[in-house]
């Protein structure tokens, strides 16, 4: 069409200011979480909750694959052995040793497994003695108190260990004690730390030399065997002297039925043994977090515990999540009927007592996994809360103009449900999860201390049941609580402060009335 | 009028829920393989007449001095016996596997186990609820000041240390670094004796010190939210003291929700010493209870999962009706 009455320089190209009525705004806006996250930012208490959380689950990630151990091992001899770090070795903190005040004969003990073997039991053998007490204090190294112990070889493993020996030049076996010269108790007969004469009738005194230290008593023979090999640090390797003029060589082996009994130093055969028989990748006996009453390495047990929780409780907290969620938006959108039946439901289940749901799970299914056990139990009474948050965001919006202008566009119950009323709920069910992991481990770690549970086995192991297996020792041995105890401790702290955080993060109305 | 119908209402639900519950408990638990221990040299016929009598089997098949065969009694008749037994004649069942009350009726062994539960519980709350609303009243009066401060990281560490390494620390450091306590409970049952009262303070704290916590957290928040209420404004411009206005109008108005949580709390707590109790070795219900589950013992298990769903269930009605009761504000039930 043209105009023909109006010249052509009349018209002209509408500006924009007419076409555009809204102004640009000067600011980029700001979404939902983004703005939750400069407030969670502000927040110091929950900046550090996240950060020792973080913290946590890298030590429960990394720790596994540093140390040599597994959570299966275990020792029967490195039991309850205090903690010890290379870097605190020369100090008194954090060395493997504990403060020992005994008598003279109980410290002899002790002193004469380093004068022998070099491995001292008293640390640098410094002691100070107390003479009105008539007390000797030292250091106990509770990784070379073990000293020496008696130990079947068949004929082949004896030789082996003999080219062990030859090859590395660290001495194993040492001259082994005639029978009659051992203790007579019981509980001492096979202490194969009593190289040395010893009266009484139990011989356990110990009679002293001119010089104030033990006389040794080894076994000798008359021939030197072919068991013979390049000593160390006996004198008198390629036969001594006897008393009657006669040359004598001492007996590194009793010959038993099935092969050899030797005595030897449980610290190297134990380095023997794992770096050339076993080959497990243990290189030496060393806990940074000390042994267990059965001798499991707690670093590993922790660490790995850890990472077990931490997995279970993030996977319980998932489907929680996505079955809260599904149940709390159909009860809160439908309302009415269909509410009112879900919420008995709902209120039923979550009246049930956890310990009564896992007991009658456990007697059920007794023969399958308590993993799965703890599992469904969580989950049986873990989703009520996710789906009690969501409802009632539910019930929040759904009666609100925007709900009701996208249903009047058109759009159906499920995308109203998911795309413009659920959005809503993510905050709180965030902070729920944050929240629901702690009290998950918490729940675990209590049930596996009640002895309800026991994740234990094999190679999977938890906190709760390193806590209960300290607690019998917790008068001597309070480290075996004590780590898992302030990883415990370090987890709901910072889990509280993060979850606080979040919280008030996503729902600033809400600051404050909790604390 | 609607408070009594709004109470009514709950305790249908209540009791319904706890119906269901325990109905769900008994089947389940009746599904079970029957675990009755044969004493060694014992007749197993005895023990055949044992399960009949408590209605387990019946049609009972015997050949000389031999059991030959039997039936099982159907769930749900178990179930009317069960209850026939509970309401006529108040026999909750005897004790079956656990060897101490062997052949004992579970609810005198219930009974006698009740006390030192119920002890501990009471003498934390008594210790507990002063503390608890004493700090938290002093941390709002001097709220955002260094010792509300200090109070809050106080209570943030009570909060999330979990009774058991609390339970554990008292229990080393306390009992066995400085000996000022035993390391477990007294055994006996005098116990109101002296020695028995400080044999159960360890267990005491470990579970006040949680409390107090929550106690704190709760008065400070509600009593700092009442402060700066318009009427606080107008108490002081009527001339009251500072301490007047927050005595008669502050603190009354904020003990609404607290004085509930205080009344659940002292209910919950009873279910939740089960750790404390296992870590003090104290010889009440909880130990009973874990020792019922360890051995199969059914009808201790019965009667003991009844009482800690029930005491669950009465903490929760607890706060929503005494609120009622409280504040004549609220009107529960109201249309």
């Amino acid at each position: 069409m043209t105009y023909e009455n109006i010249p052509k320089e009349k018209f002209e190209f509408a500006g924009e200011r007419d076409v555009s009525h809204d102004k640009k705004l000067a600011t980029k806006p700001r979404s939902y979480f983004r703005d939750a996250l400069s407030r969670f930012a502000k927040n110091k208490g929950s900046i550090v909750g996240a950060v020792i959380i973080c913290c946590l689950v890298l030590f429960a990630l990394i720790a596994p694959l540093c140390t040599q151990y597994s959570v299966a091992y275990r020792d029967s001899y490195y039991t309850t052995t205090l903690p010890k770090a290379h870097l605190f070795e020369n100090t008194s903190f954090w060395d493997g040793c504990e403060v020992k005040e005994a008598g003279k004969t109980s410290f002899m003990y002790y002193l004469a497994m380093g004068q022998e073997t070099g491995h001292n039991a008293v640390k640098n053998q410094q002691y100070s003695y107390d003479a009105d007490a008539d007390l000797y204090t030292f250091r106990l190294d509770s990784y070379h108190k073990i000293g020496m112990i008696y130990k079947a070889f068949l004929a082949d493993e004896y030789e082996a260990l003999q080219t062990y020996q030859t090859d590395t030049g660290k001495q194993v076996i040492y001259p082994t004690v005639p029978v009659g010269s051992r203790p007579k108790a019981q509980q001492d007969k096979n202490n194969a730390n009593y190289y040395f004469q010893t009266s009484g009738t139990t011989k356990t005194n110990i009679v002293y030399g001119e010089d104030g230290n033990v006389i040794p008593v080894y076994a000798t023979t008359a021939e030197k065997g072919s068991d013979g090999y390049h000593s160390l640090r006996i004198e008198g390797e390629d036969g001594f002297t006897g008393t009657d003029g006669e040359t004598l060589y001492y007996s590194y082996a009793r010959r038993t039925s099935s092969g050899y009994e030797c005595r030897i130093n449980y610290y190297e055969y134990y380095i023997y043994n794992h770096t050339c028989v076993l080959q497990d990748g243990i290189t030496e006996p060393y806990f940074p977090f000390g042994t267990t009453g059965m001798g499991q390495d707690i670093l590993t047990c922790l660490a790995s515990g850890a990472r077990f929780s931490f997995l279970f409780a993030i996977a319980v907290a998932a489907v929680n999540l996505v079955v809260g969620a599904i149940y709390g938006a159909i009860e809160g959108y439908y309302g009415g009927k269909i509410d009112l039946v879900m919420e008995r439901i709902s209120d039923i289940l979550s009246a049930v007592p956890t310990m009564i749901v896992i007991t009658l799970l456990k007697l059920h299914m007794g023969g399958s996994s308590q993993i799965l056990v703890l599992f469904i139990a969580f989950f049986l009474t873990g989703w009520i809360g996710m789906a009690a948050s969501t409802r009632m965001q539910f019930y929040r919006y759904k009666n609100q103009e925007y709900i009701l202008a996208a249903r009047t566009l058109g759009a159906r119950d499920r995308r109203v449900i998911w795309k413009h009323i659920f959005p809503n709920a993510i905050g709180t069910l965030i902070t729920g999860c944050a929240l629901i992991i702690p009290s998950m481990i918490y729940s675990e770690t209590s049930l596996s201390y009640l002895g309800i549970i026991n994740l234990s086995s094999g190679n999977i192991t938890s906190v709760g049941t390193l806590i209960a297996a300290g607690q019998s020792s917790l008068a001597t041995a309070p480290f075996i609580t004590m780590f898992p105890s302030v990883f415990l401790i370090l987890l709901m702290l910072s889990f509280n402060l993060f979850g606080n955080g979040l919280r008030d993060a996503f729902n600033p109305t809400l600051r404050g009335t909790e604390g | 009028m609607y408070m009594f119908k709004y109470v009514l209402k709950r305790l249908g639900l209540l009791i319904m829920t706890f119906a269901i519950i325990m109905l769900m408990c008994f089947v389940l638990i009746k599904l079970l393989p029957i675990v009755v221990p044969i004493v060694q040299g014992q007749d197993a016929m005895i023990t055949y007449r044992q399960l009949e009598a408590r209605g387990y089997i019946c049609n009972l098949v015997i050949e000389g001095n031999t059991v030959v065969g039997f039936d099982y009694v159907p769930i749900m008749q178990q179930l009317g016996t069960y209850l026939q037994r509970i309401f006529l004649h108040g026999d909750f069942g005897i004790g079956v596997s656990l060897p101490e009350y062997r052949n004992q009726p579970v609810w005198d062994v219930f009974v006698e186990k009740l006390p030192p539960t119920v002890l501990i519980n009471v003498y934390s709350s008594l210790i507990g609820v002063p503390i608890g609303l004493g700090l938290g009243i002093f941390a709002a009066l001097k709220k955002n000041k260094w010792q509300d401060q200090v109070i809050n990281v106080v209570v943030i560490l009570l909060i999330s240390l979990p009774s058991m390494v609390l339970g554990l620390v008292i229990q080393y450091v306390f009992c066995f670094r400085l000996g000022w306590f035993p390391l477990t409970m007294k055994s006996g049952y005098d116990y109101f004796s002296w020695d028995m009262f400080v044999s159960m303070l360890p267990a005491v704290f470990s579970l006040c010190l949680g409390s107090i916590a929550g106690y704190t957290r709760l008065t400070r928040a509600e009593l700092s939210e009442v402060l700066t209420g318009e009427y606080m404004l107008l108490a002081r411009t009527k001339g009251l003291t500072k301490g007047q206005a927050t005595l008669r109008h502050a603190l009354r108005n904020s003990m609404v929700p607290i004085f509930p949580s205080i009344l659940s709390e002292f209910v919950a707590v009873l279910s939740g010493s089960l750790i404390i109790e296992a870590m003090f070795s104290i010889p009440g219900v909880g130990g009973l209870y874990l020792d019922s589950i360890t051995y199969q013992d059914y009808d201790f298990f019965m009667l003991l999962s009844g009482f800690y769903t029930l005491v669950g269930l009465l903490a929760g009605i607890v706060v929503d009706i005494s609120y009622g009761f409280i504040d004549p504000r609220i009107r529960m039930g109201a249309k």
